[in-house]
Parts: structure tokens; C-alpha cells; sequence
């Protein structure tokens, strides 16, 4: 009988804990979305309660126009460009260079496999400035190919981690194929590739996010607000409006977030596990 | 006719070829590697070695770029305020990280709703949209500073003072453990539960298990955590860019900032690239002597 007590009295603060803690965790999020539904008088009057005291979604409607003659949509448009050619693309290379290093044998290839990791260790900011020169030179900035062209080439980070699927894929698989007469290239097309795609669905998630939160990059190629994607946009409607409508900024904010929680809720699965068993990101 | 079929075939032989295969294959990453990554490496070298601005042609001015450096005052400071950052918000982060990992291997089918709860913060921590709330929670007449005054505290002026500016940025990278947490869970679970029945066999506590067998066991997903946060962190830029500015007095102006700073507003693009070069042998060193100190502290078990 105590012991049960004693279990349950555990049970109730382990739980109750966790949930405070958890609520904290997620309370600036939660401030966020209900900021999008309050006017600058509620926002600022240091209340931590989160219900609206109406529901203003008139903030979407004023802030989807957003600045400078240029509305939310054709920010929403360019992000969702840059974010799917890039990640289209980055998807398809990788599953070639990685079927390339792990299922072909030939002479060089464990050279560019040392080269592909050595990338990994590489700072992206260290060749950022170089290759921003190469692209003045070039006379693309101000376009959306430096932002996407890199993606074409296979990201290392990606590469490596559908090779480490791959090992799982049988290789009698391919004997087989290859002895009924299938080539390396349908080999690639027919087995590998509709087999690797726990691993193409955790790419897809993972560059999504990365490049639909991308700052720095549009920050440094493009010059021009109609060429903007969604995250210089708020960053601009910040700094334009914060002293006049946090509610507007709070309702782009939150609408900014809703295609990374949409992906999250539908392939939270996927990504859970492609994120504990490659273990990426900061 | 009999020429023309044996060509093809050669051709087909050619074509399917192991070397045709492979080198087709990796391409793009051959392409990229050597003219996105090798090419601009070695220009930023040269680069680095000149005085450039991107309109007037490049003037070689030897090593006075990496000279420079050493008199730069706000470089010597950029440097401080990002080690201050690498070194508290690091260890901060995976302590947590690995805390609430522990805390959530109790059996309960509420664990992964909390495991969730707790992921979502570093999920979208990355974005703009969370930078400027977290800007405006910490403003003057944020809620941070209400809850204070509540609590019978005095405001404090967080993006306004050199000592408090750094603050709100550790706070928010350490809040998003979230991912370093779900590589420690997937560690956690590899752990037999026989060790720690024999622990508590032996006697042992809860903390005395954790510290003799938990720790251990995870300490490779450590080393791995350890690096690959420790090289983000040196990364830091949109937080500082978007809720700073690098202020005040340069006391949040990280090293990527300046680098930014040096390169895409004064165009001084010969000093930012000496800048990226000595950020990279900083960065190379800490990881060289973390990977050093690991023999002393990371537990490989045998035949792993």
C-alpha cells in the first residue's frame, strides 16, 4: 500500500516536472502565436497569458501586405523556389555520388571519398568569401544560382549518410539484377534508389529546413526585395515596423513557421530517426 | 554491318564500364569539389594576400593583412566575445541535453510527446522568426524584464549593457538542446539494462550508476556532440546579426559577424579572407586538442 503511494506521489511529480519545464521550454513559441492575435497594447503589457482578449487575425490581413508595394506571397513564392530546387536537387546528386562511392568499384574512387569527408570539416564561411568573388566575376549575384547551384554537386553531409544506408541494402541484390542481365545504371534506377528512400525522405526534410531557414546566403546574393525569400522579409518588416505593429510582425513570424511544422508533423517519424541515427544538426 | 554491330558493342562495353560508372556518377560531387570548393580555397588564399574591394584589381600586399589582425582591436575582441560564447553555451547545452535525455528514458508512453516538446525549440531555433521574438522578449519593455520587476527586480537593460548583452543569446542556444538530445536518447537505448541491474546488485546509487556507467558508455556520442556543437557555435551569426547587431560596444560581435561585416559592408574582402583563414586554424585547433583530450575521457568498448 505505501509503496504504491510512494509510486504514484513519484509518478505525479516526475510527470508534473517534465510538463513545467516543458511549458517553459515551448512558451516563447506559444508567445509568438499568441502575439500574431493581440495588439500592441496586449503584447506589451507584460502579461504572461497567453489567450488573446480577441482574436485579432486582422494582424495576417495587415501583415501579408507587407512593405514596399511587395506583399507576403511573392516572398513565400521565392522561398519556396529557392527551397525546392535546392533541395530536389541536392537529393538526386547525392543519391548518385553516393551510389557512385559505395556500389562501384573503380580506380580513384576512395580518393574522392577522402575528398568528400575532408568537405564535411570545412566551414562554410571559409570558402564563402571566395566563392561570392567567383560569383561577382561570373555575374550572377543578385540571382538565385548562387543560392541554388551549389546544390547540384552532392552536399557531403548528405552523401555520407545514404552511403550509410546503402550498406544495408544486400548486395546480392545487385548480383541478381546484374545477372538478369540489368545494368549498373538500372541497378541504380530499379533497386538502389526505390530502396533508399527512408534515407532520401530524411534528406528532403533536413535541406528543406535548412534552406528554408537560409539567412545568410540571400542576405549576401540577392539585392533586389522582389527577389527576397520569407526570412529577409521579416527580418526587413522588423526593423521597419517594430515600433509600430508587433502583431503584423508576430502574424508573418508565426506563418513563416507553418511549412517546417507541417513537414514535422507529417514525417516527424522520418525525421526522428534519420536524426538519431545520423546525428546532425545544430 | 558487322563493323557497325561490333562498334556498338564496344561502345555498350564502354559505357558500362565500372570506371564510366563511377566517375559518372560522382561527378557532380567531382565538379563541385574542385571548382566550388578546391578553386575558391586557393583563391582565398591569394586573396588573403591582397587588398581587394571587388571593383578596383586586387593589390598584393604580402602577409600586412594577417599583421593587421594582430593590432585589429575589435578582431582581438571578436575573438574573446565568441570563445566566452563557444565555452559557456556548449557545455550548457549538452548538459541539458543529456540531463533531459535521462530524464526521458522512463518507460511511459508519454515520452515521446515530451521528447517532441522539448525537440521543437531546436527544430525552428534556426529561424529568423524565432530571433525576433526572442529580441522582443528581452527588450526593455519585454516580458523577461516584467516577470523581473514582478518578482520585485529591477529592469535590466539586456541588448543595452556590454555585461548582460551576450546573456539572451547563451540562453537561446542552450534552449535549443533539443537535437543533441535525441542523439543522446538514441545512445541511451544502446545501453544494456544488464549494467545497470548489476550496479544496483553491487549497491550502487542512482547517480553513482550514471556517473560509472551511464557516462561512459554515451562518452563517444559526447566526443561526437562536443565537436560538432563546438563548431557550430563558432559559426554564430544570424542570432548576433538579427538581435545585436554585434552591440553594444562590440560585446556580441562575433567572429562570423565581423567576417561578414569586414567583407559585405566595407568590401574589404583581402582582410575578411585573412580573417576566415585564422578562424579556421582557431577552429582546427580547439578541435584538434578536444580530439586529443578524448583518448583521456571517450570509453570505446572493444570490437565497436
Amino acid at each position: 500500500m505505501g509503496m504504491k503511494w510512494k509510486g504514484r506521489i513519484s509518478a505525479i511529480c516526475y510527470h508534473g516536472f517534465i510538463l513545467i519545464i516543458g511549458l517553459i521550454m515551448i512558451y516563447p513559441i506559444l508567445w509568438m502565436l499568441s502575439g500574431s492575435l493581440k495588439n500592441n497594447t496586449e503584447i506589451l503589457n507584460g502579461s504572461l497569458n497567453l489567450i488573446p482578449p480577441a482574436w485579432r487575425w486582422e494582424n495576417y490581413v495587415t501583415g501579408f501586405r507587407g512593405f514596399g508595394g511587395i506583399g507576403f506571397d511573392v516572398y513565400f513564392k521565392n522561398s519556396f523556389r529557392i527551397t525546392i530546387i535546392a533541395t530536389a536537387a541536392t537529393v538526386i546528386s547525392s543519391a548518385c555520388v553516393a551510389y557512385s562511392f559505395s556500389r562501384v568499384k573503380y580506380c580513384g574512387r576512395s580518393i574522392w571519398f577522402t575528398a568528400m569527408l575532408c568537405t564535411m570539416m570545412i566551414p562554410s564561411q571559409i570558402i564563402l568569401i571566395p566563392q561570392y568573388i567567383l560569383y561577382n566575376r561570373l555575374g550572377v549575384v543578385g540571382t538565385i544560382i548562387p543560392l541554388v547551384l551549389p546544390h547540384f554537386f552532392g552536399q557531403a553531409f548528405f552523401i555520407y549518410q545514404m552511403m550509410q544506408f546503402m550498406k544495408g541494402i544486400p548486395r546480392e541484390l545487385d548480383e541478381a539484377a546484374r545477372i538478369d542481365g540489368c545494368s549498373k545504371y538500372s541497378i541504380f534506377a530499379r533497386i538502389v534508389l526505390p530502396l533508399l528512400k527512408p534515407s532520401l525522405i530524411t534528406t528532403i526534410i533536413i535541406q528543406f529546413y535548412w534552406k528554408w531557414d537560409d539567412f545568410m546566403g540571400p542576405l549576401i546574393y540577392l539585392n533586389k526585395p522582389q527577389s527576397y525569400p520569407v526570412s529577409i522579409a521579416i527580418k526587413l518588416f522588423a526593423d521597419a515596423s517594430s515600433t509600430t505593429d508587433y502583431g503584423a510582425m508576430f502574424a508573418m513570424s508565426t506563418l513563416s513557421l507553418v511549412p517546417v511544422f507541417l513537414i514535422f508533423l507529417f514525417l516527424n517519424n522520418y525525421l526522428v530517426d534519420g536524426v538519431s541515427t545520423s546525428g546532425l544538426k545544430g | 554491318m558487322n563493323k557497325s554491330k561490333s562498334t556498338k558493342r564496344s561502345m555498350r562495353s564502354i559505357i558500362n564500364n565500372d570506371i564510366t560508372v563511377g566517375y559518372l556518377f560522382a561527378a557532380p560531387f567531382i565538379i563541385g569539389f574542385l571548382g566550388f570548393t578546391i578553386i575558391p580555397m586557393l583563391t582565398s588564399v591569394y586573396y588573403s594576400l591582397t587588398d581587394y574591394n571587388l571593383v578596383i584589381k586586387e593589390q598584393w600586399v604580402g602577409f600586412s593583412n594577417y599583421f593587421r589582425l594582430f593590432s585589429d582591436e575589435r578582431f582581438l575582441k571578436s575573438v574573446r566575445v565568441t570563445l566566452i560564447y563557444v565555452f559557456t553555451s556548449v557545455p550548457l547545452k549538452l548538459a541539458f541535453a543529456l540531463i533531459v535525455a535521462y530524464l526521458l528514458t522512463r518507460k511511459s508512453n508519454m515520452v515521446s510527446f515530451y521528447r517532441t516538446i522539448y525537440y521543437l525549440p531546436s527544430l525552428i531555433g534556426g529561424s529568423i522568426a524565432v530571433a525576433i521574438v526572442w529580441k522582443e522578449l528581452f527588450a526593455t519593455k519585454g516580458l523577461i524584464n516584467s516577470i523581473i520587476v514582478q518578482l520585485g527586480g529591477t529592469k535590466v537593460s539586456w541588448f543595452g549593457d556590454q555585461k548582460f548583452a551576450m546573456i539572451p543569446l547563451i540562453i537561446m542556444s542552450v534552449w535549443q538542446f533539443g537535437s543533441s538530445m535525441i542523439i543522446f536518447a538514441a545512445g541511451l537505448k544502446e545501453i544494456p539494462a544488464t549494467y545497470y541491474e548489476a550496479a544496483k546488485i553491487d549497491g550502487a546509487g542512482k547517480l553513482q550508476s550514471f556517473i560509472k556507467i551511464t557516462l561512459p558508455c554515451l562518452s563517444p556520442i559526447i566526443l561526437y556532440n562536443l565537436v560538432m556543437q563546438t563548431i557550430s557555435a563558432f559559426m554564430a551569426f544570424t542570432q548576433a546579426f538579427v538581435i545585436t547587431k554585434g552591440g553594444p560596444n562590440d560585446a556580441t560581435n562575433f567572429y562570423a559577424l565581423y567576417v561578414y561585416n569586414q567583407a559585405f559592408k566595407y568590401y574589404d574582402m583581402g582582410y575578411a579572407s585573412a580573417m576566415s583563414w585564422v578562424m579556421l586554424m582557431v577552429m582546427s585547433v580547439i578541435t584538434f586538442i578536444i580530439f586529443k583530450t578524448s583518448n583521456f575521457w571517450v570509453f570505446e568498448e572493444a570490437g565497436s
